[in-house]
């Protein structure tokens, strides 16, 4: 396959949380412009694997990274010592398990990313951030209140209004943990839908305890256990025939 | 629970009884000429103005010296901090500052402040004293403030490319105000009240001018000579009228107990009510 078609090649990746070996050897791709599920059941390190797309460990002591996560075009090794974490989460978005947006309005949400890129003139974050709401399917619901406060808005808005956030800003990946997890069934369909629309514009990986909902939004899926990427495939392939015992375990509920 | 509510009453019952004896000794002393004037020997031309004003000054050092130092030290240990022996010998040392007697804060401020860096016996050495007395409540106040904060929250502000000082600044402040507002409001209504540390470095108990007014009509317009003024503060002032045998100066202190006691329930009053307000948009 044409390495162009690769955002993202992950290089025999270990982390460690101070001793404990949390990812062990881990080699993936993350395909362009498409959707790439991580399943596998609580512990396995899926959430530490979507974490280091951004470098988030960074952000407390003792974690160390070794081995290479390559962004494309440019091949930068986004793991490398002398690449700031801020560049990094500069092109690469995260939406987090709970929606967590911040005590601010719905317009200072999403504007955040922009302020913090130095982006001052009102017009242009006008222009971003209603472009972020139409993306994220929720400025029908909210033009007219954009200044309220985003606490007043339910969970699944505001999730969607965390997607806008991580959307504002034009990430090249866009990292989901779990997003559905705090939401209601209606709710987490919107936000699937919403995923599967946003494939056009940015690469995706998502982290989900819900192998229907890797089957239904995702192009590939990485099944992991305790730390090791058991296997890597096409979504099809890995639900309808997967090579390995384990994967076929946990697919069909007799593991996990 | 009956005894609780037995012990209860006793403490309520005894704080009621006391404030009511000070209200209707001191109610009919509170008068405008009582704000407005100064110490007297006759009991019933004397008044609280320097006592007021000096109280007042000394806050305004206290808070401007208190505030930024507590809150930049809270927000330090918190978040900038490494976690080694040596943060952690401080964090211990800071919570049992909130210990100290306060007469040993005064002791400190006299050789320190008013001996060897020479400011003398001035509402500069006193605020200074008091802002190292409400140190420990601003800095634990900032710190719990700043802690409550969900880490959802900081990591969200991270994961949008935001810098450490970005995410202080913008969000861990903003999002802990309330708190730490409580927290510098509770400090300087309790150093409000504080006599021994103030008697200690020598504050004046009979005074009858005002400081030099920090503002003047010629270039630059503000003049910092106050700080270096002697002063008297209301417990002071309170202190003195109380250790006097006429009756009638027993009024007098009765009457500025009134004042402290009602400046400090109203400082309460407005923490309660900011940190209401403030809390109100915030919900976790």
């Amino acid at each position: 396959m044409d390495v162009m078609q690769y955002k993202s090649e992950v290089k025999s990746l270990n982390f460690y949380y101070g001793q404990f070996n949390a990812l062990k050897n881990i080699n993936m791709v993350l395909h362009d412009k498409k959707i790439t599920a991580l399943i596998g059941p609580s512990g396995c390190g899926k959430s530490t694997f979507l974490r280091c797309f951004n470098r988030m460990h960074d952000l407390y002591p003792g974690n160390n990274y070794q081995g290479e996560i390559i962004l494309h075009p440019d091949d930068v090794n986004i793991l490398a010592s002398n690449v700031d974490p801020i560049e990094v989460r500069m092109r690469i978005s995260m939406v987090f398990q709970k929606p967590n947006p911040f005590p601010k309005s719905i317009y200072e949400n999403v504007a955040y990313g922009l302020r913090v890129r130095g982006i001052k003139q009102r017009a242009i974050l006008d222009e971003r951030v209603e472009e972020a709401l139409r993306n994220s399917a929720l400025w029908e619901e909210v033009k007219d209140r954009q200044h309220d406060l985003a606490f007043n808005l339910s969970g699944g808005q505001q999730q969607r209004l965390c997607i806008a956030r991580a959307l504002a800003t034009d990430p090249e990946i866009l990292l989901f943990d779990e997003p559905t997890s705090a939401l209601d069934p209606i709710a987490t369909a919107s936000i699937e839908e919403l995923i599967t629309d946003l494939k056009s514009k940015v690469t995706i990986l998502i982290v989900t305890h819900n192998m229907q909902q890797a089957a239904r939004v995702s192009d590939y899926t990485a099944y992991m256990y305790l730390g090791e990427l058991i296997e890597f495939n096409v979504t099809d392939t890995i639900f309808i025939k997967p090579k390995n015992k384990q994967t076929e375990d946990y697919i069909t509920g007799r593991f996990g | 629970m009956i005894s609780g509510i037995l012990a209860l009453m006793v403490a309520v019952l005894t704080f009621i009884a006391l404030f009511a004896h000070m209200v209707l000794d001191g109610a009919p002393r509170l008068t405008w000429d009582f704000f407005t004037s100064f110490p007297s020997r006759r009991a019933e031309s004397a008044g609280i103005l320097s006592a007021w004003v000096g109280t007042t000054l000394v806050m305004l050092v206290t808070a401007f010296s208190a505030v930024p130092l507590g809150v930049a030290a809270g927000v330090y240990l918190e978040e900038y901090a490494p976690k080694n022996w040596f943060t952690e010998i401080i964090e211990i040392n800071v919570t049992n500052l909130a210990g100290v007697p306060s007469i040993i804060y005064g002791l400190l401020a006299l050789g320190m402040f008013v001996y060897q860096l020479g400011f003398g016996q001035s509402i500069l050495a006193a605020g200074l004293a008091l802002a190292l007395l409400i140190l420990p409540v601003v800095i634990v106040a900032t710190r719990e403030a700043i802690r409550s904060i969900p880490v959802a929250i900081r990591e969200g502000a991270y994961a949008l490319g935001a810098t450490k000082w970005q995410t202080v600044s913008d969000h861990l402040l903003p999002y802990s105000s309330a708190g730490i507002l409580t927290g510098i409001i509770i400090g300087l209504a309790r150093a409000i009240g504080e006599t021994a540390p103030i008697i200690t470095i020598g504050a004046l108990t009979f005074i009858a001018f005002l400081p030099p007014s920090p503002i003047k009509s010629e270039f630059p317009f503000v003049s910092f000579e106050w700080l270096t003024a002697p002063f008297t503060v209301m417990p002071i002032q309170m202190f003195n009228w109380v250790s006097r045998p006429e009756e009638a100066f027993q009024l007098n202190a009765a009457a500025a107990g009134l004042v402290l006691v009602v400046m400090t329930l109203a400082m309460n009053g407005l923490a309660i009510y900011l940190r209401y307000r403030m809390r109100k948009n915030i919900k976790w």
